[in-house]
């Protein structure tokens, strides 16, 4: 069974698309293989930057031959249709086969498809795979009309029989022939070679100074790193991304290791990792005694006569001046905030832009700030230093390092707030404040951090819900979605209790009066920041705007509040708003915990609870851990065989109750009375009805979820033995209308814990 | 031809050996576009030239002006001013990679000395309505050439795809010659009877127009001469195409691409005055972009311009 070799040679492929393009090179090519009938026993696909390689092993020679029957007309209909059949069938009339069928004698036909050489499938198969190939980006060259990810040069494509023999797969694509050739190293061996198989296409590559597979080259490249390091006591520092670009950028690596002059040994290392990684692709290498970075290992693509002294010190050169740029910003910053504090180097956040709606850098750290100063206490963290660390935590946006480096932001932050003499709180929200970035980040703990990280977060959100750019579909440009998963996990992982209305509503206000401040008089913008101050006592946006309506028409000095004015405005705007964001908070509190295992019914039958009950009764949806809490318990709960069969118990209770009420027009809630009950399992389930009630009214009073189910539990086989016992709807009024009312009772009491009916099965 | 193996010793003999090469290999030596560019591209050899079915070839050096770089002479690697040389090939030849690297050993860099790579780097001029995919060339990992195939210019699909080679030659010229500070540089031979350093032609200049740059040029003007240069571009472009005069049909493509070059460079001059917000970069870099494509769109009714698909 003969071996399949293909090599597409091209100029360089970015290293970022190497590792995908090799996979999607073997699956879309062995895939179209064995659509064609070609099976094969094993298959590798190989990159460097200027090839993609795929070896196939044990592909057979000729696909199967393969036989259709496919039935035909009545040997009685009109010629047309036979002959219609024949062409479809591509067979003559001779080769018909006639059988007896129930309706009469039918005409059968045998399609043979003869098994066509492997070499034919393939040239026919890459050319498709070559055509549509998934590059994530890919371009034209010179007059052609293919597409690839940089342009192609040649192909090379043979298949080997058993005896070693090779044999070219005719193809020709845009003007490119395959053939059995290639070439090696750009610089060190250039010039073409034949090869008969995949072995020796491999051994040739490696004398032309090529190493095919990738793993290889990071192995090379990582042990003689570190190993050059580790003869100089120090140890490279680990970076997995950084090896498999490097990896991508050469196919001959050669490991070369310079110094870092040391004038630039005192800038943080975070600095000189990210300029070396960013600009050179260089590793760190660090000195494990002392911590600090001191020299670097670059990976050229070349051997040369001098043993890289030339390219290393060309590539020192070059950090050198990368590094000087970098000294000179952290020294500009240090003066800066020596001579004039972080609040000094936040100055020029007046002049920048956040967003054209939601104002500048400025304003929108001032909103942060307040709203740090509401969630610090309970977050467990001192108001006054919340607000502070919040004023300078974006003050390193106006730094020149991370104008250099964006990617540094937060990290400066830290370490210019440690030079201001700040606390370490306070420079430790600077850093930590934009956590967690990803689903992997760690979630800020220290209590200064977590109010500065989620009044960020909070601001984020509400601002772009107060100008309407919520997220849709795939788009979230400005990751609405991670800073509400961020605000989720903030506040789950540190357990905090907070009542996020209130904060929601406060900062959509403040965002409000940011969008109104030009237009509005400065008695209606007055009048918003006393809704502002009332919403910490009312909790929530709507009593406190009642509250400070009320109070104006005592007064004399009445802004404008009917239709149409800005206070009616945002009266009536404001709720909606407040509502839809909390919304989308469960959503993704809902996706947070499907990974939990937590069904997105049970969250829902928790959340629907306080739209049943009266306003302010429960504690709110706001309250995460509270609601988190209750579905816990109640998906517990469910899963076990009490809470399944109560859940069934319940829905035929609500079911037989629901079509009563719709019937009669009336609602049964209340008035059952034991006095009529004729059976025992009826007189049993008032008993425990009884029983339940007040125990689960206790239990949910101390947020004890566990103990209100346990409860609820307790009502299984009353409910079960009445349904199995009694029937509802019977003749006697009095009688069903009490039976009615019984099982209003067990809806009433059931609902206290969980809106049963939202729950699934 | 000059003797590559023999090392260059200055600014100008580096410049030399690129004209003398890329002419070798069969392209028109052009002269500098004679207006202020912010880069090569810019000069019309290049941005209207790549549309089009018409082949082409030229190479030139084009000083270019980025008025936030001016760091008053003093920055041994930034300047206000500085030289692109810029080859433009259409189609795009199969060996524009080796052409390339020749044009390395050219000026005295030794592919077996160096480590030469080709990285990844996708070229977009958001004013230019362009993009196209290519690499930064890296020697020892500087970063001496931008190498671009163009897929799109002005809005348009380039067809043939033209190749573009960017070198930036001061950059490129001290690391042949081995010099840390621009102003160090030999501009002329330095057995010269009178040798002249990069500084001794244009520290003073930088200076100049650093100063002019950030806190003299007159915003108020700017942003009017920007208007102004908009306007009239709009208005070259909404005449008729027959000429009233000589009844030909002249499409005056250039002289209205002069103005958007003009409006290119009024918003650098603008930006580095730091006047311009973020939010109104936008808008700036788009209405740049505006004239560039309907510049583009004139051009390709001219004859040079002829062939360009839809």
């Amino acid at each position: 069974m003969p071996d399949l070799l293909i090599e597409l040679f091209s100029e360089e492929i970015p290293a970022r698309m190497q590792g995908k393009a090799a996979e999607d090179f073997k699956r879309l090519m062995t895939d179209a293989l064995v659509d064609a009938g070609l099976t094969y026993a094993g298959a590798a696909a190989f990159s460097t930057p200027r090839r993609l390689t795929l070896s196939v092993h044990g592909l057979l020679a000729t696909s199967p031959t393969t036989r259709e029957e496919r039935k035909g007309p009545r040997v009685d209909a009109p010629d047309k249709a036979i002959e219609g059949f024949l062409r479809g069938a591509g067979v003559a009339r001779d080769d018909l086969e006639i059988r007896d069928e129930k309706k009469g004698q039918v005409y059968f036909a045998t399609i043979t498809r003869p098994g066509r050489p492997a070499a034919d499938i393939v040239a026919e198969e890459l050319e498709k795979v070559i055509r549509n190939f998934p590059w994530p980006k890919s371009m034209r060259w010179g007059a052609g009309s293919l597409r690839w990810v940089r342009p192609l040069h040649s192909i090379l494509c043979i298949l080997t029989d058993d005896g070693g023999a090779a044999q070219v797969v005719e193809m020709e694509l845009d003007g490119i022939r395959a053939g059995a050739a290639t070439r090696g190293h750009r610089f060190m061996a250039p010039e073409p070679f034949s090869v008969t198989s995949f072995e020796d296409y491999e051994a040739k590559l490696k004398r032309a100074n090529v190493v095919l597979d990738a793993a290889e080259r990071q192995a090379t490249i990582w042990q003689e790193a570190t190993n050059q390091a580790f003869a100089s006591g120090l140890e490279v520092v680990e970076d997995r991304g950084l090896l498999v670009e490097v990896a991508g950028l050469v196919e001959w690596p050669v490991v070369l290791m310079g110094r870092i002059d040391d004038d630039f040994l005192d800038l943080p290392p975070e600095v000189l990792q990210t300029s070396m990684k960013e600009h050179q692709k260089f590793f760190s290498v660090k000195n494990p005694k002392t911590g600090r970075i001191e020299r670097f290992v670059t990976v050229a693509n070349v051997e040369t006569a001098d043993h890289g002294a030339t390219i290393l010190a060309g590539n020192q050169k070059v950090l050198a001046a990368r590094l000087s740029d970098a000294k000179f910003f952290w020294e500009n910053d240090l003066r800066i905030v020596r001579e004039r504090g972080l609040e000094g180097m936040a100055e020029g956040l007046r002049d920048v832009t956040f967003h054209n709606k939601l104002g500048s850098q400025a304003a929108r750290v001032a909103r942060i700030a307040a709203l740090a100063r509401e969630i610090a206490p309970l977050a467990g963290a001192d108001a006054g230093l919340a607000e502070q660390a919040a004023q300078v935590a974006k003050a390193d946006l106006q730094s020149e390092m991370v104008g250099e480096f964006p990617e540094l932001q937060g990290l400066m932050g830290r370490y210019y707030a440690e030079a201001a003499g700040l606390g370490s709180e306070v420079a430790a929200a600077c850093e930590d404040h934009y956590k967690p970035l990803g689903p992997g980040d760690a979630v800020p703990s220290a209590p200064v951090s977590v109010a500065v990280a989620l009044a960020d977060k909070i601001d984020t959100l509400t601002g772009f819900w107060a100008i309407d750019e919520k997220p849709t579909g795939s788009k979230d440009p400005y990751a609405l979605r991670r800073a509400a998963l961020g605000v989720i996990r903030i506040v789950m992982e540190g357990d905090l209790r907070l009542p996020l209305d209130r904060f929601i509503d406060a900062q959509l206000l403040r965002h409000k009066i940011t969008l109104n401040r030009s237009e509005a008089s400065d008695n209606e913008i007055d009048t918003l920041e006393e809704i502002l101050e009332e919403i910490a006592h009312h909790g929530v946006f709507g009593a406190a705007f009642r509250a400070v309506l009320d109070r104006l028409q005592d007064g004399d000095r009445a802004p404008e509040t009917g239709d149409g004015s800005l206070i009616h405005m945002v009266g009536e705007a404001m709720p909606d708003l407040s509502d839809n964001l909390l919304a989308f908070l469960h959503d993704r509190l809902k996706v947070h915990l499907r990974d939990e295992g937590i069904r997105h019914d049970v969250i829902d039958a928790c959340l629907s609870l306080d739209i049943a009950a009266p306003a302010g009764a429960t504690p709110g949806n706001d309250d995460l851990i509270l609601l988190v809490h209750r579905a816990r318990a109640l998906g517990d709960f469910l899963k076990t065989d009490d809470g399944e069969n109560l859940l069934q118990g319940f829905k035929r209770a609500n079911n037989i109750l629901t079509q009563a009420e719709d019937k009669d027009g009336v609602e049964y809630s209340f008035g059952a009375d034991a006095k009529f009950a004729e059976t025992a399992e009826e007189r049993t389930l008032f008993a425990a009805l009884d029983t339940a009630e007040p125990q689960i009214a206790a239990a949910l009073e101390t947020e004890d979820f566990a103990g209100a189910m346990s409860a609820m539990a307790a009502l299984r086989a009353p409910i079960d033995a009445f349904f199995d016992a009694v029937q509802v709807n019977v003749e006697n009024a009095v009688i069903r209308r009490n039976r009615l009312n019984l099982l209003s009772r067990i809806r009433h009491i059931c609902l206290q814990a969980a809106d049963l009916t939202r729950v699934e099965g | 031809m000059t003797d590559s193996t023999v090392k260059p010793r200055s600014f100008q003999e580096i410049v030399l050996r690129l004209q003398t090469y890329w002419a070798g290999q069969g392209c028109a030596i052009l002269q500098p576009y004679d207006m202020e560019v912010g880069a090569g591209t810019f000069h019309p050899a290049t941005t209207l030239r790549s549309l089009g079915s018409q082949p082409w070839a030229a190479a030139y050096v084009q000083p270019s002006r980025r008025p936030t770089d001016g760091r008053y002479g003093e920055n041994p690697n930034r300047l206000q001013h500085y030289y692109q040389y810029q080859v433009l090939i259409k189609p795009s030849p199969p060996d524009l990679q080796d052409l390339y690297l020749g044009s390395l050993a050219a000026i005295g860099i030794d592919a077996g000395m160096h480590d030469i790579r080709f990285v990844e780097d996708d070229w977009e001029s958001p004013t230019l309505g362009a993009w196209g995919l290519g690499w930064e060339v890296w020697c020892d990992g500087m970063e001496v050439s931008q190498f671009t195939y163009f897929q799109q210019v002005g809005g348009h699909d380039c067809h043939p795809v033209s190749g573009e080679l960017t070198y930036g030659l001061e950059r490129l010229a001290m690391y042949v010659l081995g010099v840390d500070h621009v102003m160090d540089m030999p501009f002329n031979d330095p057995g010269a009877p009178i040798p002249l350093s990069y500084g001794d032609v244009f520290r003073q200049t930088e200076e100049e127009y650093s100063r002019f740059n950030f806190d003299v040029a007159d915003t108020t003007v700017l942003l009017r001469h920007f208007e102004e240069a908009e306007t009239e571009c709009a208005a070259i472009l909404g005449q008729e195409e027959i000429d009233p005069k000589t009844a030909k049909r002249i499409v005056m493509a250039h002289p209205a691409y002069d103005q958007c070059i003009k409006a290119s460079h009024i918003f650098n001059l603008l930006d580095a005055r730091g006047v311009i917000s973020v939010t109104e970069r936008q808008a700036y870099i788009g209405r740049v972009r505006a004239l560039a494509r309907m510049c583009a769109d004139a051009f390709v009714r001219t004859a040079a311009g002829r062939g360009q698909a839809a």
